[in-house]
C-alpha cells in the first residue's frame, strides 16, 4: 500500500537522499530539511520502494506537505 | 624626550595585559569555536582597544568609543533597535497555536527572580542583583538595556556572561534536562496545535503591545520596537522595511553594540572578585530557568491527557533559537521521528517577552 511521506515541520529541502525506484527500509533517511539553521532528517515511515518524489533540493516545504510516496 | 611620555608602551599596566588575554580568548572563541561570533568578536576587539593606554577612546565627551557607548547604549537606542529586527524575524505562529506553552516561557523566568534574591542576599545592591538575575533570561539586548540603566559598572561582565552562556546553551542544558526527564517523557510526541490565520498574526503585535505596555509601562521601549518589527513582517505591505530591520539595520547596530560593550571593560572595573561571582550566579540563573520550564511541563502533564514533552520547557529560557534546537535534538535522540522544534519555539519566544517584562518590573521597582 502506498504511504505518503509528510514534512514534519516547515523548512527548506536541504538534501534529497533517495531516487525514484530506490528500495528503502523503515527509518532510512529520505530527505534532510533545514529549519532554523538546523538540519533535520526525514525518515521513511515503512519498508518499500520510492514511487514518487515531489520536492527537490532548495524547495520550501510547509508542515504536512507530501514530500514523497513510498510503495 | 617628550615623545617617550606620549608613548603607550611605557604606560601599560599588568591589569591591561590580563584584559588583553581575555580579549584574545573571546576573539578565539568567536572565530574558532563560533561562540556568538557576531557579538563576541566586536566585544573582544573592543576590550583590547579599551585597554591600550593614553588612547582617550573612552574619555567622556571626546573618545570615539565613548560616543558609541553614550549615544548608543546609555541613551538606550541600540537594544530597542535590535528588538525591532528581532520582531521582524519572529513568527508568533508556534506560540499562538499552543497558548498553554506560554506558561513554560514564564516559568523559566524563575531563574531571573531567584538569582536576583540570591545575588542581593550575597551582598550585591538591589540594582546590581537585578542586572545579574536578568542574565538568566538569556537575552543579550535585554541584559544590556537593564544593566546600562541600573548598574552600568557591571555592563561588560553581565553582557559577556549572557552571551557566553547563550553560546553554551547546547552544553549547559542537556544534562539538566536529561536529569529531570525519563526516556518515555522525552519520547512524547506532541499533538499539533491549530493553524494560525494571517489575520490573527497581524492583530497579535498590536494587541500584545497594548496589553503588555498597559500592564508594565517600563517595558515599552523594547516591547514597542519588537512588536513594530513584527507588525512590519505580518502586514506584508512593507517588505523593504521588514528586510532592512531584519538584516542591514540589525547588523549595523550589532557592530556598535558589541564594540561599546567591549570598550566598557577596562581592567579597573572588570578585574574584580565580584565578576567571577557574577559569572557563577548567571550560570545558576540559567540552570534554574531550564529546570523550572521542564518541571512545569511535567506538572501540566499530571492534569492533561494532551501531553507536553517536557523538553520544550527548557526552551523557556529564550536564547532564541538555540534552546529550541536543544529540545529538537534531544527529542530526536529519544525517538528519530519526534520533531519538537516548532513546539519549542512557543516557550522560546514567550521566554523573550517574559524576560523583557521581568526587566520592566525591575525598572519599575528599582529605577
Amino acid at each position: 500500500m502506498a504511504q505518503e511521506v509528510l514534512a514534519a515541520l516547515a523548512g527548506n529541502v536541504w538534501k534529497v537522499s533517495v531516487e525514484v525506484g530506490d528500495t528503502v527500509e523503515e527509518d532510512d533517511e529520505l530527505f534532510v530539511v533545514e529549519a532554523l539553521k538546523m538540519e533535520i532528517p526525514v525518515y521513511s515511515p515503512c519498508d518499500g520502494s520510492v514511487k514518487e518524489i515531489r520536492v527537490k533540493k532548495g524547495d520550501a516545504v510547509e508542515e504536512d506537505d507530501v514530500m514523497a510516496v513510498i510503495d | 624626550m617628550a615623545i617617550f611620555e606620549h608613548m603607550g608602551v611605557l604606560a601599560v599596566t599588568p591589569g591591561m595585559i590580563v584584559m588583553w588575554l581575555i580579549s584574545v580568548t573571546l576573539m578565539y572563541l568567536a572565530i574558532q569555536k563560533r561562540y556568538e561570533p557576531l557579538l563576541l568578536l566586536p566585544i573582544g576587539f573592543g576590550i583590547l582597544m579599551a585597554n591600550l593606554p593614553l588612547t582617550n577612546l573612552m574619555v567622556p565627551g571626546e573618545g570615539l568609543f565613548w560616543r558609541f557607548y553614550h549615544y548608543g547604549v546609555q541613551w538606550e537606542v541600540i537594544p530597542p533597535v535590535i528588538f525591532l529586527g528581532l520582531g521582524a524575524l519572529t513568527d508568533f505562529g508556534p506560540l499562538l497555536s499552543q497558548p498553554r506553552l506560554i506558561f513554560l516561557g514564564a516559568a523559566a523566568q524563575a531563574g531571573v527572580y531567584l538569582t536576583f534574591f540570591a545575588a542581593s542576599a550575597s551582598g550585591f545592591t538591589l540594582d546590581e542583583a537585578a542586572a545579574i538575575g536578568i542574565i538568566g533570561g538569556a537575552d543579550g539586548p535585554t541584559t544590556i538595556f537593564l544593566t546600562a540603566k541600573l548598574a552600568p559598572h557591571l555592563l561588560g561582565a553581565c553582557a559577556v556572561a549572557a552571551y557566553s552562556y547563550m553560546a553554551l546553551v547546547p552544553i549547559i542544558q542537556p544534562p539538566i534536562m536529561r536529569l529531570l526527564t525519563t526516556e518515555n517523557e522525552r519520547k512524547i510526541k506532541m499533538k499539533k496545535g491549530r493553524r494560525i490565520s494571517a489575520r490573527e498574526k497581524l492583530f497579535f503585535p498590536v494587541v500584545a503591545s497594548l496589553v503588555i505596555i498597559l500592564l508594565v509601562p517600563a517595558s515599552a521601549p523594547l516591547i514597542a520596537m519588537f512588536m513594530l518589527g513584527n507588525l512590519f513582517r505580518e502586514s506584508k505591505v512593507v517588505e523593504r522595511l521588514t528586510e532592512t530591520a531584519q538584516n542591514s539595520l540589525l547588523n549595523i547596530v550589532t557592530i556598535f553594540l558589541g564594540l561599546s560593550v567591549g570598550a566598557t571593560m577596562n581592567a579597573g572595573n572588570f578585574l574584580r572578585p565580584e565578576v567571577i561571582f557574577i559569572f557563577f550566579l548567571g550560570l545558576v540563573a540559567f540552570i534554574i530557568g531550564t529546570a523550572t520550564g521542564v518541571i512545569l511541563a511535567k506538572v501540566f502533564n499530571l492534569f492533561t491527557s494532551d501531553k507536553i514533552n517536557p523538553l520544550v520547557g527548557g526552551a523557556g529560557v529564550s536564547a532564541v533559537p538555540m534552546a529550541a534546537r536543544v529540545a529538537q535534538k534531544m527529542g530526536m535522540e529519544a525517538d528519530k521521528k519526534n520533531h519538537l522544534l516548532m513546539f519549542a519555539m512557543g516557550p522560546n519566544i514567550a521566554g523573550v517577552i517574559g524576560t523583557v517584562i521581568a526587566a520592566g518590573i525591575f525598572l519599575t521597582l528599582l529605577g
